[in-house]
């Protein structure tokens, strides 16, 4: 156990010390915030439509997607990151050297989390300042977070897996795209009784539908789905772990 | 030829705007119910975004393949021939028209299968690739500045972001009238892609929209004269320098 904190500590130090040491450390955080934007700004009246009920408003229904997307794309860049780290080698000299190759993963998933903490409160900020309206008490927020952490956490290990499997920086738009579909397969601007067609039958099967909803009620200040919600995402942590460690232990065997 | 020669750079053009499509067509159908919405479905008020997210693909596209040839030296060599910089400017151009070309055929195509129905009806086709060809050639102009100015291919990338930017803070997901009266209708309002938007959209929802069509004709003119000129210079001090 000692030697697992003690390479995830090592591994999570150097990568912070390289997040932090380089402005584009915020870019995961760009796209979220020009998307909330966008549409906190350009959908606002969708807000007004007929059955579109949710008390808090618009704008803090468009932020909680905004910060699943930020807190989910910045586990992507960690996987980016990872890939990086085995075109120049440096994971390599990693794997030879840790004592326990699972903290590898595990101080990956903590530098992400410090870098996710930086970004998902820039995106924070940009929704307060945007006048975003929080009806839910602070455990409420809590709960947000909460959620919002665990899902950084899968889009890490996914991220991970995939980078660790294919060692190059080309696996960028692997990891990248993915995630994208699934957020943008969620209900993203009105609530999932609203949504039509194709969609509408897609989307109650993405678990991000689940966590983004259980988000939303958490902000609208009623809850719902809790269980259920933190459920999907832990047993989405649980199945990319395990495609993490499936990843480690291709890049183990090929030396 | 080179890029249509090259699917991984051609398909994700042609799939990620219709993909786009088909998420905002599913999840803003409700919007259609706002009162003065003009469009019977959102598919069809939607239906210029692709068109106008392919002229943006076409800009990095174009762009970022002539920065390529920067990079790895083959506008040198070129230099050393007897070519004119107009001819290779005219090369690159109708490199963009061609790319835009399939774009505009497939989401036609794609688009008609869906059932978005065109108001303008058969002659406003032609009209419609009309125009987004010469949106695609603007943008194509500006990709390849940003080529000729910056000699990377990563620069020209990092800058699609940016034209990401002028497509949603304009009135492609919304009509003007129905932005709120805030700062993003104040935005929109002056964002040349709205006035592109709604050139190419009149034609499937309304029919012939004169001055809908003027202005959306009028700034594409207008971009691709610009985008050419500043091309031109480029080219120039980029060969100079070579």
């Amino acid at each position: 156990m000692k030697a697992l904190f003690s390479v995830a500590f090592a591994v999570a130090g150097r990568q912070l010390r390289r997040f932090f040491g380089n402005i584009t450390f915020l870019a995961p955080a760009a796209f979220p915030v020009f998307f909330f934007a966008a549409f906190a700004g350009g959908l606002s009246r969708v807000g007004e439509v007929p059955r579109f009920e949710f008390a808090a408003g618009y704008t803090a229904f468009t932020f909680v997607w905004a910060l699943l997307q930020a807190v989910a794309m910045g586990g992507a860049f960690t996987g980016f990151a990872i890939a990086g780290d085995f075109e120049n080698g440096f994971a390599r000299r990693f794997l030879i050297a840790a004592p326990n190759r699972g903290g590898i993963i595990l101080g990956y998933v903590f530098a992400s989390l410090v870098r996710t903490t930086f970004t998902g409160s820039l995106v924070f900020i940009v929704g307060i300042l945007a006048g975003m309206e929080i009806l839910g008490s602070g455990v409420d927020v809590f709960g947000l977070i909460g959620l919002a952490l665990i899902v950084n956490v899968a889009a890490t290990l996914f991220g991970c897996g995939v980078a660790m499997l294919l060692r190059t920086q080309q696996a960028g738009p692997l990891i990248q795209t993915p995630i994208f579909m699934l957020l943008f397969l969620a209900p993203v601007y009105v609530p999932l009784e609203l949504l039509e067609g194709w969609l509408q039958t897609v989307a109650p099967l993405n678990p991000l539908t689940a966590i983004i909803t259980t988000g939303r009620s958490f902000i609208a200040g009623d809850p719902t789905g809790v269980g259920a919600a933190f459920l999907t995402a832990v047993s989405l942590v649980a199945i990319l772990l395990a495609w993490a460690y499936f990843g480690l232990r291709s890049a183990e065997r090929s030396g | 030829m080179r890029t249509l020669r090259q699917p991984a750079m051609v398909i994700p053009s042609l799939i990620f705007p219709m993909m786009l499509l088909a998420v905002n067509a599913g999840g803003l159908t409700s919007a259609t119910e706002l009162p003065g919405f003009p469009a019977d479905t959102y598919l069809d008020f939607a239906f210029a975004f692709p068109l106008m997210q392919s002229a943006m693909f076409g800009a990095t596209l174009a762009g970022s393949e002539f920065a390529r040839d920067i990079e790895n030296g083959f506008l040198n060599r070129l230099a050393l021939t007897p070519m004119s910089p107009a001819a290779l400017l005219a090369g690159l151009l109708s490199g963009v028209v061609a790319l835009a070309l399939i774009q505009a055929t497939v989401f036609l195509t794609v688009g008609l299968v869906i059932g978005v129905d065109i108001k303008s009806g058969i002659l406003g086709v032609p009209v419609l690739v009309a125009l987004s060809v010469l949106t695609s050639l603007g943008f194509g102009c500006l990709g390849t500045i940003l080529a000729l100015r910056t000699g990377s291919g990563e620069a020209v990338q990092s800058f699609f972001p940016l034209f990401f930017v002028g497509i949603f803070f304009s009135s492609i997901s919304l009509p003007r009238n129905l932005l709120g009266g805030g700062w993003f209708e104040a935005v929109a309002t002056v964002n040349p892609v709205s006035y592109l938007v709604e050139g190419m959209r009149s034609l499937v929802i309304t029919g012939w929209d004169v001055q809908a069509l003027a202005l959306g004709f009028g700034f594409a003119v207008a971009l691709f004269a610009i985008g050419l000129l500043g091309a031109s210079v480029s080219m120039k001090t980029r060969m100079e320098r070579t």
